[in-house]
């Protein structure tokens, strides 16, 4: 028998292993901020989908909120396109205008769903032992582990037997086109297991950080390795690591699971970046190479690229 | 509606406080998103906002509760230490900006959300309000959180007036600004600084969470009506002084419901209606500008295929029918009908002596229809012989330019080509006689 510390610690596993799949693409892509904007756009769909079920019915919310997801990615293309806005603002606006419309959603009914604006933040995975799945009168644990199972099998399945073709498009995808891969199909396969992964996440860990577990243990592995099956599998681990740790910070501070797993996560990140032997602020300082990139090529210098 | 009244007649003093320091908010958050959004720090924007929860949480373990000046010093401090980290990250990994940018919003969000929970589990402090600060609350402003919010946001609007012109250097040419000698890098830490301040000073109307849009949309929407910077600074101001005023109204009709999510719908709003109505650059408008032109060239062609048959069988006097017109050119039956009224009306083809069924091309049409022939042949001319492309590929090219090319262009290009006899294919580029050459009739419009 599994006992409730341990149904939270499977269920923070399961979502760090998931996001940590599908963010490597995010971060190899240089769109970990559609993570971002995409976890936040769903939060319509969801509040949408808990009036129309009354809550507790999993597959519309999924649906729901996954076609808020591509159409958050479409909206951000068009108006960047029609609109002739630079893509960063414009997935500003789509995202942000669309998350704000699904807190007034929450606040106005208030007493019809089962969600406040404190797990939108940052979720309620300390919840998850007691949210059961009766089937024919058995208890067959709680009901999000079964859901971000599934979804983890949905990321790996994707992955697998995507691979040859996500690798190319992620390394380059003016090659992808080249060969002939369906670029397009893949961008929106991939935005779309982001949007599922996310929704999935939503109730353990909230829709904002859900992106910590998207972007930092992909960008930590990136800095250890250079090859994708090597990332992937250390991208999960990393996700792990921090799911176990967070969970243990939080029960010694008292504090959220959830902001603790993505504080862990932090950590772990500023510690590969201190001491990772290839990539490492310290290895390459050890080496005499003092500056990775030439000064116009950061943030405060140079405009940032997004897709 | 009398609430409306009530909020409206400003005779609560209250009322007049916290209405003063939104609409402060909005101006300074509108006007410094111009230079975030131009310079694409959007998102940059967007991280820093959710950064300073930690700041605002440590303000208030600080100072025991609720304290304007802690707050701000909380959130300038963990405002400034995360765009320090992001651009730290960028550059000295391998980790892309977009990358940094998400770690620090998530991370730093996640140690504040870590202090938030430990605040309410202890309860030592008072935590009253502290939820306001994620999604804003603007009516729980009281008059000194006032005076110093809005205080901020005058200083912010200040120095954005003053140091208006070296700012409007760097977001356009930085590398111009650099090489006449201003001092680039501390102008943009200068500007980085006053984004920091600016965040911090909408922390408590509109809350960490949707900060960034404030900065985002009034600007976005801005720049539909203008190209000048310094009226889109204006535009964009009023846009967030707007959505200050709608924000603090709901905040008093409804308290329980968040004031920085009205406050991005109704920035979204007008942003929505810029993108639709604004002249010029608004859809609508461009639909109708995309409209007209490809009217023209209907019009335009039609004269072109009438000057074709004439050139075929040389003769000007000759009558086209319907028919023929409709067999060279594949326009829908009322299209078509439009485009001869039209041409008619302004006096380009006439009936032959008094016939309906078959047009003429006027002296003006002929003249305009030659004009015509004479820019696609010398595109193609230029682009065969300058740019090194086959014949046999030109001319879809010159079909669309032949409707673009102005006289200056053409004078240009007869000037590099010499007003060349032949075009690729050989056939003769009809020039007018010379005294047309020297009056500019050709740009007239159909």
């Amino acid at each position: 028998m599994i006992t409730s510390t341990g149904w939270i610690i499977i269920t923070g596993i399961l979502v760090a292993v998931s996001c940590a799949l599908v963010g490597t693409f995010l971060v190899l892509r240089k769109m970990s901020l559609m993570g971002d904007a995409i976890s936040h756009a769903v939060l319509p769909g969801i509040v949408i989908a808990f009036l129309l079920t009354a809550g507790r019915n999993t597959f519309p919310m999924l649906i729901g909120a996954g076609i808020f997801g591509l159409f958050t990615v479409w909206l951000t293309e068009e108006l960047s396109k029609k609109g002739r806005i630079f893509h960063d603002a414009s997935m500003g606006i789509v995202f942000t205008t669309l998350f704000a419309i699904g807190v007034i959603l929450i606040s106005l009914f208030a007493g019809n769903v089962d969600i406040d604006q404190e797990c939108v933040l940052y979720g309620e995975i300390a919840y998850v032992p007691w949210d059961l799945w009766i089937w024919q009168g058995t208890n067959m644990g709680p009901r999000p582990v079964w859901i971000l199972g599934m979804v983890l099998i949905i990321n790996i399945t994707f992955i697998t037997s995507m691979y040859k073709e996500l690798k190319t498009y992620s390394f380059s995808p003016q090659l992808a086109t080249t060969l002939g891969l369906p670029v397009t199909l893949i961008h929106y396969g991939l935005m779309g297991t982001v949007s599922f992964t996310t929704i999935a996440s939503f109730e353990s860990v909230g829709a904002i950080l859900v992106v910590a577990l998207l972007i930092v243990p992909p960008a930590t592995a990136y800095l250890l390795t250079d090859r994708l099956h090597r990332l992937l599998l250390l991208s999960a681990f990393f996700g792990i690591t921090s799911a176990i740790g967070g969970y243990y910070l939080a029960w010694w501070i008292n504090s959220s699971i959830a902001g603790a797993i993505a504080v862990l996560a932090g950590i772990q990140f500023a510690l590969v970046f201190l001491l990772s032997p290839k990539y490492g602020l310290l290895g390459r300082k050890f080496r005499g190479q003092v500056r990775y990139k030439s000064a116009e090529d950061t943030i405060l210098q140079k405009e940032t690229t997004f897709m | 509606m009398d609430i409306f009244f009530e909020f409206f007649s400003l005779q609560d003093p209250n009322i007049r406080y916290v209405l003063a320091g939104t609409i402060l908010l909005g101006l300074s958050a509108g006007a410094l998103g111009c230079f975030a959004i131009l310079r694409r720090r959007a998102l940059v924007g967007d991280a820093v906002a959710h950064a300073i929860l930690p700041g605002v949480c440590l303000a208030f373990i600080v100072a025991g509760g609720k304290d304007p000046f802690m707050l701000i010093l909380g959130a300038f401090v963990f405002g400034l230490l995360s765009m320090v980290t992001m651009d730290f990250i960028s550059r000295n990994s391998r980790i892309a900006p977009d990358a940094s940018i998400g770690m620090v919003l998530s991370v730093f969000f996640g140690l504040g959300v870590v202090l938030l929970t430990i605040i309410q589990s202890t309860g030592h402090i008072d935590q009253s309000g502290l939820d306001d600060f994620l999604f804003g609350q603007a009516a729980a402003m009281v008059g000194q959180d006032v005076m110093v919010f809005g205080g901020l946001s005058l200083l912010i609007l200040l120095i954005t007036i003053l140091t208006f012109k070296e700012l409007k250097l760097i977001s356009f040419d930085p590398n111009f600004a650099q090489s006449i000698g201003y001092p680039v890098k501390r102008m943009e830490f200068l500007l980085a600084l006053l984004m920091v301040l600016t965040i911090t000073a909408g922390i408590q109307a509109v809350g960490v969470v949707l900060m960034a849009s404030m900065l985002i949309i009034p600007a976005a929407a801005a720049r539909y009506w203008t190209d000048s910077l310094r009226v889109m600074l204006l535009i964009a101001a009023g846009v967030g002084a707007f959505s200050g005023i709608t924000g603090s109204f709901i905040s008093y009709t409804a308290p329980a419901m968040p004031t920085g999510p009205w406050m991005v719908v109704s920035t979204a709003l007008i942003f929505f209606l810029s993108f639709l109505l604004a002249p010029g650059r608004g859809e609508i408008a461009r639909h109708i500008q995309k409209k007209r032109l490809s009217y023209r060239v209907a019009c335009e062609n039609i004269l072109k295929t009438l000057y074709a048959m004439e050139e075929e069988d040389g003769r000007a006097d000759r009558v086209r029918t319907w028919q023929e017109l409709r067999k060279r050119r594949h326009l829908s039956r009322g299209r078509m009908r439009k485009v001869v009224s039209t041409l008619l009306k302004k006096n380009l083809i006439a009936f032959y002596a008094g016939t309906p069924d078959g047009y003429v091309l006027t002296n003006d049409g002929r003249k305009m229809a030659k004009r015509l022939v004479r820019v696609h042949r010398l595109w193609e001319k230029y682009l065969n012989q300058h740019l090194q492309i086959a014949e046999d590929h030109v001319h879809e090219d010159a079909e669309s330019m032949e409707h673009l090319i102005t006289s200056e262009i053409e004078a240009e290009l007869r000037r590099s080509l010499g007003s060349p006899e032949l075009d690729p294919h050989l056939s003769k580029i009809p020039y007018d006689s010379d005294e047309d050459t020297k009056t500019k009739k050709g740009d007239s419009r159909p």
